[in-house]
């Protein structure tokens, strides 16, 4: 703790740098994932093969993918960013074909008979309906995201794994308890936060 | 080569040694919760807090305390091996039916006969897909213990890195992608095989 007392600012630029490497990350994840999950949802027999293979990828060891990506983009921020985004797409375009299954049949069928075009049905009837289900796929993305860009301080030099690897070169034990308890203090705050933005969608 | 299959040796030992670890532990924390009312939402709770820690977080908040090697990676891997499993074990027996639980014991069965009979069997299929979870999960996370000194499949990837050797970075990828996807395959269909017939 003495690490977070000593240099407060330098980590909160660390934390800052993850949460943006993962935000962004997540914004672009999902600009891929929600169409893809919405392609997949409306075509069931293409669907498990969609998400097997993005399982399959997903069950690969984040250390060997970016190792991968570190040799084809070389080192600095674009490995991380792009494991980040090939990751969630597993648990968020699931989330999406979960959710939109999950939508009552009679109130899309209800709305097509009220003139509604595909469009006003995906908008107004499934996407509310399938949003709970949405939202708890980004925040399992949002968790496993920010686990894996730990991974950043050791190809990347960003984020909060910046702090536990300088800490093990340098052998200050203070400076890798600082990063992993202020990574892990992240991931329990927005598991939480997301868990609250579920549950009001939820019941509205 | 031959190094790669020792590290493979290695990285099966790391994550082995944590799954039996995380069973020994998690397995009686799951029955508890799904038991005792009272209990359920603590050990819930700490299971959920434990499933949104980073796994190299984990590996390394205990390095101060155990230092490196394969005993504090094996310690680590455990931890976190433990919540999937607790969670699905729980899942699982609440799950049985309460009228499997209602005519077992209209025959006569003591409960600790109606646990190992009716419960066991029926929560099992439930209560693998959690240990299929850790198993992948652990065989993953298993590769950050090159970090603390741990070895494994992780030391290789480590190395072809630093020595920007394509091809032993290459296999190490695979090797351990092939051993998770192995293991996520085969508890899978193990898992259907232990599933009660109806």
């Amino acid at each position: 703790m003495s690490y977070l007392a000593s240099h407060p600012l330098r980590v909160a630029t660390l934390l800052g740098g993850h949460v943006e490497i993962v935000a962004v990350a997540l914004a672009v994840a999902l600009l891929i994932a929600v169409p893809l999950g919405l392609f997949a949802a409306r075509r069931p027999r293409l669907s498990p093969w969609l998400l097997g293979t993005l399982g399959a990828i997903y069950t690969i060891p984040s250390l060997a993918l970016l190792a991968v990506l570190v040799r084809a983009f070389g080192l600095g921020f674009a490995p991380i960013f792009v494991a980040l985004v090939v990751y969630a797409q597993f648990m968020l375009a699931r989330n999406v074909v979960a959710g939109i299954a999950g939508v009552d049949p009679a109130q899309v069928d209800a709305a097509r008979g009220l003139g509604m075009s595909p469009l006003q049905v995906l908008l107004r009837v499934e996407f509310p309906q399938a949003l709970p289900v949405m939202i708890g796929g980004v925040r399992i993305a949002a968790i496993a995201m920010i686990a894996i860009a730990t991974l950043g301080g050791y190809v990347g030099g960003v984020g909060l794994g910046v702090l536990i690897f300088n800490g093990l070169t340098l052998h200050q034990p203070q400076m890798i308890v600082a990063g992993s308890v202020t990574a892990s203090a992240l991931a329990v705050a927005v598991d939480a936060l997301l868990r609250l933005v579920e549950r009001r969608f939820a019941t509205a | 080569m031959a190094e790669l299959w020792a590290h493979v040796a290695q990285h099966l030992t790391l994550a082995g040694a944590a799954l039996a670890l995380a069973l020994l532990a998690g397995l009686p924390l799951g029955v508890l919760a799904a038991e005792s009312a009272g209990l359920r939402g603590g050990v819930l709770a700490l299971a959920g807090v434990g499933r949104t820690l980073p796994s190299l977080a984990v590996l390394m908040l205990l390095l101060p305390w155990l230092g490196v090697g394969m005993a504090p990676a094996i310690v680590a891997l455990a931890l976190l091996a433990i919540p999937p499993i607790v969670i699905s074990v729980d899942l699982a027996i609440r799950g049985v039916p309460a009228a499997a639980l209602d005519a077992a014991a209209g025959m006569g069965m003591t409960p600790l006969q109606r646990f190992a009979r009716v419960v066991v069997p029926l929560a099992l299929p439930v209560s693998f897909s959690g240990l299929r979870t850790a198993a992948t999960e652990t065989i993953a996370s298993a590769t950050l213990a090159t970090f603390i000194g741990a070895g494994g499949l992780g030391d290789e990837i480590v190395r072809g890195l630093q020595t920007d050797d394509a091809a032993l970075l290459f296999a190490a990828a695979a090797v351990v992608a092939a051993l998770a996807l192995g293991a996520d395959l085969a508890l899978g269909a193990a898992g259907r095989i232990v599933a009660p017939r109806t």
